[in-house]
């Protein structure tokens, strides 16, 4: 080694330093450190409100759950990006509005069976909503995936991207249109009546209506505990479905390698019809769930919530179901948690930086696979 | 003694300044209307974007979304400049910028050089260093720019108003895009490591957080003139020659994006995009070209921002929506990829498909259609024409001199995000 070299070369504190990569974890811890005290005087200085951030988070986090699977089955099966998802989920949340206000459709059972049980008949009402823009859903996807992505499969990735662009601006312009679903806000009417539960250190109580919220209490409505459950449940259902079924076996083959699953005897362009059909119906059931929280319907109301979803499957890792759960739990608390206490018109910002930040961190997102991409 | 010039060189100069012309005249003969020479420019605008688009997308591969945010701020730090010297005859903003491009161009150059030396210094430690000498340098640059802006105001104010709208316009048009340039490069230092899907996500991401930062510009960022989401006006319209300015920059562009490509430098940004493991064991800096290539689109897209500025005059947050974020990509990838003539074309005949031929070919009343039926247009071209409407075609002038690649092997060119270029 010459004498200019060993001028130039960094003394070995200082690589040492580098190497451990300090700065950089200096500032993400910083930068937790800052949440976690922000968080952490939140909770100190008003536990209820905080919980109550925390409810309204978990149920908008179900929501969002819902219509990432459909993202990152997607993406996991063609590694398409399918933004007209998001307007998937926005005709799912009109054909129940139009199922529930024009057809009633929701009061089929009580008039069929008039003594039966009131919370019975709606119930068996609103199932029948849901799977109705479910299946609605379903085979719309079926339809845009035949005639739009299909005869791009061995073309350019970007193609089918930019398809599913042009699907999107489709769906919601052709939805605007005056005799479609028009640009107008329409008000939602639920199919059943919102009740509300007071929760405090003396136990759950109902709270009336017109009656003011007790304090250091939290309230959760029946529309919560609905969309928990109702989420969970077809959680389960799709988790079976791809862990147990034949289907689903041949869902994870042709993710895993499209050629070789051909070779061995499966149905490739069925598969993928039938993921696109399984994840435009989550979205159609997350549509009318949706709706019910917020019950407002708008031909625009599938973008934002499709874009938080898509960047709720990229953090828990896409093409992971439980990855697609996680991230979107975390993105529904992030959404609420920074309404309530940084800012709220910054609330998206925060959201993306949140993302921006755990992919510098898991640069496949939390539950993603460590491996190269093929492209 | 005299070179002999070009064939194509001619060409292709001749076409551009003959096309500017016969709009010019069109234009005084009345055919070409004001509403048709405003889309013209719009289009001139695009061009320059998606030119920048196309060379961190189709030439170095790098799958961007973030081209809005850059062309974002650079329309809003434009329109900042001019709107404080026309309005209030104050070049605070105009120094300021003009003091933080100098002083943290100069930093990052210089930090650059030192923190190459420094083997294995990771992405997100390297941005902390940038990020604070950032800091440090535009804090100087107001206290600077608050110091001479007196001396500034009365010295630029002593010349005739046009030479010094002229002076200032200019200088806000350059300042915008180093500032995105700048900007581009701070966030594209971490967020280059990521993976190119994943890359294009958190440009989305930079994108959508610039538009949420401009809807609270005069409440969070404390920007009043920026009125936040009710949309900044009084922004100097630049009228009479406008259009020779728009015209003027994007010529500009594409001869400077014509001959980055045709040197070292974009040879090695197209290696870049075809192997990226094999460009490395042939001794290219990966990471630097792919850094330079997305400062340089971005550039772009900030010096497009501040011709908008002035074409619009007006400018709302909502224009630079995400939704609005597709358009560069929509006209890249329907010109065809890594094509220069295909974007410059596809910029132009996608403003004038949507915004006057549709307007014109659809019955009155039916003007909601217009975006029912583009996107059904863009899913046939698509459909049609997967590689786009040119392709891998070029200009004489624009063409690559370099021996045509050897062709893929089919399913490889099937995974690969774009064809090879020719």
């Amino acid at each position: 080694m010459n004498s200019t070299h060993t001028f130039l070369s960094t003394p070995p504190f200082i690589e040492s330093l580098i190497k451990k990569k300090i700065l950089g974890k200096l500032m993400l811890i910083l930068l937790a450190a800052v949440v976690v005290w922000r968080m952490g005087t939140a909770l100190v200085e008003n536990p209820s409100l905080f919980l109550q951030q925390v409810i309204n988070g978990l149920q908008l986090g179900f929501v969002y759950a819902l219509i990432a699977l459909g993202y990152t089955m997607v993406y996991g099966i063609v590694r398409l990006i399918n933004f007209a998802h998001g307007d998937v989920f926005m005709v799912g949340a009109f054909m129940s509005f139009y199922a529930i206000s024009r057809l009633q459709l929701h009061t089929w059972p009580s008039k069929l069976f008039p003594n039966m049980n009131s919370m019975l008949s709606v119930g068996i009402g609103s199932i029948t909503v849901v799977i109705l823009s479910m299946i609605v859903c379903a085979l719309m996807a079926i339809t845009i995936e035949r005639v739009a992505y299909k005869p791009l499969r061995s073309a350019a990735r970007i193609s089918a991207l930019i398809t599913a662009i042009g699907v999107s601006f489709f769906l919601e312009y052709f939805g605007a249109l005056p005799f479609v679903f028009s640009a107008n806000y329409i008000t939602y009417k639920r199919p059943f009546e919102v009740t509300t539960w007071v929760a405090n250190g003396e136990g759950v109580q109902t709270l009336a209506r017109g009656i003011e919220v007790p304090a250091n209490s939290v309230i959760f409505s029946n529309i919560a505990v609905l969309i928990i459950v109702a989420s969970i449940i077809l959680m389960v259902l799709l988790q079976y479905t791809v862990t147990r079924t034949k289907i689903g076996k041949a869902m994870r083959a042709v993710a895993y390698d499209k050629q070789t699953a051909q070779l061995m005897g499966i149905n490739v362009n069925m598969i993928i019809s039938i993921t696109f059909a399984i994840g435009a119906a989550l979205a159609g059931a997350a549509g009318m769930l949706y709706a019910i929280a917020f019950p407002q319907v708008v031909f625009w109301m599938g973008i934002i919530p499709g874009l938080k979803s898509f960047v709720a499957a990229v953090l828990g890792g896409i093409g992971s179901i439980p990855g697609a759960l996680v991230g979107a739990l975390i993105m529904g608390q992030a959404e609420t948690l920074s309404a309530a206490y940084i800012s709220t018109p910054m609330r998206d910002a925060i959201a993306f930086s949140i993302l921006i930040i755990v992919l510098l961190v898991r640069p496949t997102g939390i539950f993603g696979e460590a491996t190269r991409e093929k492209a | 003694m005299f070179k002999k010039i070009d064939r194509n060189k001619l060409i292709f100069f001749g076409g551009l300044i003959g096309f500017y012309l016969v709009i010019q005249v069109l234009q005084l003969m009345g055919i070409v209307t004001s509403f048709l020479s405003t889309i013209l420019s719009m289009g001139t605008v695009l061009a320059i974007v998606s030119l920048g688009l196309n060379l961190i997308y189709g030439f170095n591969g790098q799958f961007s979304l973030g081209q809005w945010g850059f062309y974002a701020i650079g329309a809003y730090s434009a329109a900042d400049i001019t709107y404080r010297w026309s309005n209030n005859q104050d070049t605070s903003a105009l120094l300021v910028l003009l003091f933080s491009v100098i002083l943290v161009g100069g930093a990052i150059m210089i930090l650059y050089r030192t923190l190459s030396r420094l083997r294995g210094l990771d992405a997100l430690s390297a941005f902390v260093i940038y990020l604070l000498a950032t800091f440090g340098f535009v804090f100087l640059s107001i206290k600077l720019g608050g110091l001479l802006t007196p001396a500034m105001n009365s010295a630029l104010g002593a010349l005739p108003e046009w030479l010094s709208f002229t002076i200032v316009y200019i200088l806000a048009v350059l300042i915008a895009g180093l500032v995105a340039a700048e900007i581009s490069f701070l966030f594209g230092l971490p967020v280059l490591t990521l993976g190119s899907d994943y890359f294009g996500i958190a440009t989305l991401g930079f994108s959508i957080i610039v538009k949420v930062l401009l809807d609270n510009s005069d409440t969070l960022l404390g920007f009043e003139e920026m009125k936040g989401a009710r949309g900044m006006i009084g922004i100097p319209k630049v009228d009479d020659w406008g259009w020779f300015a728009v015209f003027a920059f994007f010529m500009i562009v594409v001869v400077v994006t014509r001959n980055l490509l045709h040197s070292s430098f974009g040879r090695a940004i197209i290696s870049v995009r075809e192997d990226e493991i094999a460009a490395k064991a042939m001794g290219i800096d990966v990471g630097f070209y792919k850094t330079l290539t997305f400062v340089i689109g971005s550039l772009f897209a900030g010096l497009a921002g501040g011709l908008y500025a002035h074409v619009n005059a007006f400018l709302h947050p909502d224009t630079f929506n995400f939704i609005r974020s597709f358009d560069p990509l929509i006209v890249v990838v329907l010109g065809g990829l890594g094509s220069m003539t295909g974007t410059i074309f596809a910029s132009y005949a996608y403003l004038l498909v949507v915004e006057w031929l549709l307007r014109q070919i659809l019955p009155p009343g039916f003007e909601n259609w217009r975006f029912v039926v583009f996107p059904v247009i863009l899913l046939i071209m698509m459909l049609l024409k997967p590689n786009g409407l040119f392709g891998n075609f070029e200009m004489p002038f624009l063409r690559q001199l370099l021996p045509p690649l050897k062709k893929k092997p089919a399913a490889e060119a099937a995974a690969a995000p774009q064809e090879a270029a020719q």
